[in-house]
């Protein structure tokens, strides 16, 4: 938000998705310029994932074409695995970068292996230069003294950040976010959406499916919110979130703001019921000393 | 009153824990006690049996027991070359089931079917005995190596075939949104950890083999078995004779086992 918005980055036009006999995605088009960061919203099943991942093919749309910077591809689904094709997907992700709700760092690799694989291996990096960029971008996330650890040894949250930064060392156009706070506890979810302002903040271009209200609003330069394979509407956040036009975005607002107030409900009357439980076990071991 | 009550609680709670432990233990022991019980009482009645058939000559075992025994090391030396070999063309044929090349998938399907739906000692028997109609004479030792190595790669075929498809989908997506291609993913991301997951059965692998390497002894190779026919034939001993071969193969076995469980715990101590 700080930075102010370059030229068109990404284009995504006339997305149409189906599964089977689902029309997941109905004819979405998408711009995104330098420096933007577009928060997707919209309840399960909308399609807001399957868009995301369709702007790097991790899923073929049926219809549509998509471009960064200068690399477009067509969707071609009855010539998918050509080596054409292949290759010119291959050149598209080399511009994105992509989060995962599980993460899917590589197990068998440490923090740093995870962050010089693909530079080294895919963009040719020399190695001590793959090292230093790792090194930075580890820093950046704040997990530099992890670097010689294993994946399993990490929290959630420490995960998700070196999957951040793996994504920075392949210095993207811009990084796709696909529910990147949804499989964590609670208590991680702050350390991961931090990072995250902080790389809207610099002026990373980014589009972040997501349940966090508070990141877009706090974040995002534009908000959409998708329902049934279409944008219903799109708009800088705080109209969105505060003064949705459309009775539909007004629903899912609605719905999804009182069921986290019930969980907080949930908690606050489940609070009280500790001390209590406390009391009782005071009072059982009391009666067993006089016994 | 509420602290002396815990004070209290806390010194019975601490004896209760220690009497827990102290029973887990006892029960533990005793249960260890009577399994080796049971099998050192199984094995002394055995001993008795065969011993007063009459048919066990100690002197002869005396006599042969090294020389069956030294058979002990071509059997080793015939299951880890084998082994390697059906490794090798297990990793192979895996990629060829998973292919979606029809012509690769095909010759790999035709291989796995072909050598499982057919007798292990046909197979030994058709490398030694009818290749050489063929002007390919291949001597005995590498005849069964190659046979060995050839029926276990359609076994492990499978094997490897299904620890790749329990690689995480997720793992080829992380790895393809990183712009790697196909054969980069395959082989610094899903083989590595595909091939985790399949230690474990490349050890059962192993072992099974120890003693199916016994049926090499029928072209020549002078393993355990063939030794054990040797000397059974020399001092008409042959309950003797095979039966040194027997134990030989289940030490064998019981050794590369725990050798096995060993390397599996070791593994799992790391980091995943």
């Amino acid at each position: 938000m700080s930075v102010a918005l370059g030229e068109v980055v990404v284009t995504a036009h006339g997305i149409q998705k189906w599964f089977g006999p689902l029309h997941v995605l109905r004819g979405v088009d998408l711009e995104v310029r330098e420096h933007e960061t577009v928060g997707i919203i919209g309840r399960s099943g909308s399609g807001k994932t399957t868009l995301l991942r369709c702007i790097n093919f991790m899923e073929e749309a049926t219809v549509g074409r998509v471009k960064i910077r200068d690399i477009e591809v067509v969707a071609d689904p009855l010539h998918s695995s050509s080596r054409a094709q292949q290759e010119q997907i291959r050149l598209l992700r080399l511009h994105a970068g992509m989060l995962f709700q599980e993460f899917n760092l590589f197990p068998h690799m440490t923090v740093l292996g995870n962050c010089i694989e693909a530079p080294m291996r895919v963009k040719k990096v020399p190695k001590a230069q793959a090292i230093e960029t790792a090194e930075k971008f580890l820093t950046k996330v704040g997990l530099i003294e992890k670097r010689d650890e294993y994946p399993p040894r990490l929290s959630g949250g420490q995960k998700q950040r070196v999957a951040i930064a793996r994504a920075l060392t392949m210095e993207p156009d811009v990084l796709l976010f696909d529910e990147p706070t949804s499989a964590l506890d609670p208590e991680l979810v702050g350390e991961v959406i931090r990072v995250m302002e902080e790389l809207a903040h610099e002026g990373t271009t980014m589009i972040v499916v997501t349940h966090e209200m508070s990141f877009c609003r706090e974040a995002a330069d534009r908000v959409i919110f998708i329902e049934e394979g279409v944008i219903v509407e799109e708009g800088p956040p705080e109209q969105i979130l505060d003064d949705p036009h459309d009775e539909r975005t007004r629903q899912f607002l609605r719905r999804f703001l009182s069921s986290n107030s019930d969980a907080i409900d949930a908690a606050a009357a489940a609070a009280p019921a500790a001390p209590a439980l406390d009391a009782v076990r005071a009072a059982n071991d009391a009666s067993q000393g006089h016994g | 009153m509420t602290a002396i009550g815990q004070a209290v609680g806390n010194t019975s709670t601490t004896q209760l824990l220690k009497s827990i432990v102290a029973a887990n233990r006892r029960a533990k022991t005793r249960y260890r006690l009577i399994y080796s019980a049971v099998w050192a009482i199984i094995l002394v009645v055995l001993a008795i049996a065969l011993g007063t058939t009459g048919k066990i000559d100690f002197a002869f075992i005396q006599k042969w027991g090294g020389f069956i025994l030294g058979g002990a090391g071509t059997t080793i030396v015939v299951c880890i070359f084998s082994i390697t070999m059906a490794t090798m063309l297990a990793v192979v044929g895996a990629l060829g089931r998973l292919s979606s090349n029809p012509v690769i998938n095909g010759v790999a399907s035709f291989y796995v079917s072909l050598v499982r739906g057919t007798p292990l000692l046909v197979q030994i028997f058709f490398i030694y005995y009818s290749l050489p109609e063929f002007k390919i004479v291949i001597p005995g030792l590498e005849a069964g190596i190659i046979a060995l190595g050839f029926n276990y790669g359609a076994y492990m075929t499978e094997i490897f075939r299904a620890g790749i498809q329990a690689v995480p989908k997720g793992q080829r997506e992380a790895a393809e949104a990183l712009a790697m291609p196909g054969n980069l993913v395959m082989r610094r991301i899903v083989l590595p950890q595909a091939t985790r997951i399949v230690i474990p059965d490349l050890g059962n692998q192993f072992v099974a083999m120890i003693k199916d390497s016994a049926l090499v002894s029928t072209i020549g190779v002078t393993e355990v078995l063939n030794n054990a026919q040797l000397a059974g034939s020399q001092g008409l001993q042959f309950t003797a004779a095979f039966l040194v071969a027997a134990l030989i193969y289940w030490g064998l076995t019981i050794i590369f086992s725990t050798v096995q469980s060993w390397l599996e715990r070791r593994m799992a101590r790391g980091d995943r």
